[in-house]
């Protein structure tokens, strides 16, 4: 059996999306499928997190365990069973 | 609110090592089970990704690993702090439409160009901006970790 199920914590301002849940299970071998499998059952999540190119939104950082996917292969890194993934928004202002 | 002397202190000199650029970082806080801030813990001095005398975004490697250090302490991230270095420490347009946290204290220094630059707080929420007074208090040693 190929189990690829992974924790996926979801910050404050996403969580009206998903029914106020603070980790939420998620499948899928990279964090591409993670994101398409989690927008596939919260409506409007997957738009918080993608920008309309399919990209990740500038705004929002993805951790795979505790690496930053802009520095490894971005939405196609890889993500083993029994991964946390935290998706964290940029924390901006002026 | 009350805020420990020591965490002032930290963010006054965090501000002015980043000058003449924004300086920013997170607060972390006890956790008591109603989601509201209280017993603020910790400043984590982090670095400003942006660079600029008039803009922040805190450094998410820097973000996740405070975040990770809150949490092996049992508290959590409960605000955010920054610098303005020429203008009065309140939220200026890009802070509110940054504020994406209904529950943190969003805590601003400025003008960090003069002797005593001012420490304010407040909660921004759905745009409209609500000051807390902070009470400077002399915080609590934490007894020291042994091996």
């Amino acid at each position: 059996m190929n189990d690829q199920s992974v924790q996926v914590r979801i910050p404050t301002v996403m969580r009206p999306l998903v029914g106020g849940e603070k980790v939420i299970p998620a499948t899928g071998a990279t964090v591409r499928a993670i994101v398409a499998d989690i927008g596939g059952r919260h409506a409007g999540l997957a738009e918080r997190i993608l920008d309309k190119d399919g990209e990740l939104h500038r705004f929002v950082n993805v951790f795979v365990g505790d690496e930053d996917v802009r520095y490894l292969d971005g939405l196609d890194t890889p993500v083993p069973a029994g991964t946390e993934i935290s998706i964290i928004p940029a924390v901006a202002g002026g | 609110m009350e805020i420990p002397r020591q965490i002032c202190e930290a963010i006054v000199a965090h501000a002015r090592f980043a000058y003449p650029e924004e300086g920013c970082g997170l607060l972390a806080s006890g956790v008591d089970g109603t989601g509201a801030v209280s017993d603020l813990r910790m400043a984590y001095c982090l670095t400003n990704a942006t660079r600029s005398p008039t803009r922040y975004t805190v450094a998410p490697n820097e973000h996740f690993r405070a975040m990770r250090h809150a949490e092996a302490n049992g508290w959590e991230l409960s605000g955010v702090f920054h610098s303005h270095t020429h203008s009065a420490p309140y939220p200026s347009p890009t802070d509110v439409a940054g504020a994406l946290e209904p529950d943190w204290l969003y805590v601003i220094v400025g003008p960090t160009d003069v002797e005593s630059p001012e420490i304010r707080a407040y909660w921004i929420r759905d745009g409209k901006i609500i000051e807390e007074p902070l009470t400077v208090v002399d915080g609590r040693r934490r007894p020291a970790r042994t091996r």
